[in-house]
């Protein structure tokens, strides 16, 4: 299915969070989840469905003032 | 030295992690500077998580406290979800709330602040809510959940220093008991001075210290002036008078004229 990454239109096969964070890459990296402006728990990820269409945000630590 | 949320902070110096020239010069700035929180944010990741990782690891070695912010963001929603991935990802309650009225003054709305604050201090979370020196916002903060109050000394990145001194006394004055950190807009060591000088608890600061030629120099620069500040605070100054007074005495001078 088609969602959106980080603001990029992305194929993928997945069908949970959890799944689509492993095949995007991002494997064992700690990394912030959210599905269409939502918050999700890295412990949520595997119960999360996604769907057509899904904004998902793949956030990690940078510089901050 | 401050007390935030019942956590002491042994330095009065908030120190941003952003824009500096390398990561060796961030982390000599915050040596040289003794800063004892340092500010950090949430942006997207690429796959892999290897920028992510590396930074996590540089503030690591800082030995100080993280404080995550919200910048950027335009609403108490977005604020609200960033705040939620950011105390995932740095293991803290601790939030910097900012939310963002205006794109080209980086002034804090004040009405999505307070809603954002309520929600998150609700929450569980310790929130540094980046605000006005307005008077009547502060208490709303206050009763949104809020234990320490950030106005801004200047809008963010301008360098300009205290703008609005009276203000920032009033508001000194009428919460004396809430720890109140000057964030944003500081441009000089004399700035922070002034800060101290007024009552502050602590000063927050990034772009005065990344973008300054010796970023390290002027981190201790700044830690310096913190300190003379809040030792002039604490010896009680002389009141200001308008017309001059002699400091030698007059009784025993020379008739030589």
């Amino acid at each position: 299915m088609k969602i959106m990454v980080n603001g990029e239109p992305r194929e993928i096969a997945a069908a949970t969070l959890k799944d689509a964070v492993s095949e995007l890459g991002y494997g064992e990296a700690k990394v912030a989840t959210a599905v269409n402006e939502s918050f999700v728990p890295a412990t949520a990820r595997g119960a999360t469905m996604l769907a057509e269409g899904d904004r998902l945000e793949i956030l990690a630590p940078r510089q901050g003032g | 030295m401050p007390d935030f949320y019942g956590t002491h902070v042994p330095s009065r110096l908030m120190l941003g992690t952003a824009q500096y020239p390398s990561p060796a010069i961030l982390a000599e700035a915050f040596r040289r500077s003794g800063a004892g929180i340092a500010t950090v944010s949430l942006r997207r990741e690429t796959a892999g998580g290897k920028a992510g990782n590396a930074f996590r690891e540089l503030v690591g070695a800082l030995g100080v406290h993280v404080l995550p912010n919200t910048a950027g963001c335009h609403s108490a929603r977005e604020a609200v979800t960033t705040a939620q991935m950011a105390r995932e990802m740095f293991g803290t309650d601790w939030i910097k709330l900012e939310v963002i009225g205006h794109a080209d003054t980086l002034q804090p709305d004040p009405f999505g602040l307070v809603e954002a604050a309520r929600i998150l201090a609700a929450d569980g979370f310790k929130v540094f809510p980046y605000t006005t020196e307005d008077g009547i916002l502060a208490e709303r903060l206050l009763e949104a959940g809020c234990e320490v109050l950030m106005p801004w000394g200047a809008p963010i990145g301008t360098g300009l220093g205290l703008n609005n001194v009276y203000g920032l006394r009033t508001l000194r004055a009428q919460f004396p008991d809430v720890p109140m950190v000057i964030d944003a807009g500081l441009g000089l060591p004399s700035h922070a001075a002034h800060a101290m000088e007024l009552g502050f608890d602590a000063v927050l600061l990034n772009t005065a210290v990344a973008k300054a030629g010796d970023p390290a120099m002027m981190a201790e620069g700044f830690a310096r002036a913190i300190e003379a500040g809040h030792l002039g605070l604490e010896a009680d100054p002389m009141p200001p008078r308008d017309m001059a007074a002699p400091s030698t005495p007059m009784f025993g001078m020379g008739l030589l004229s």
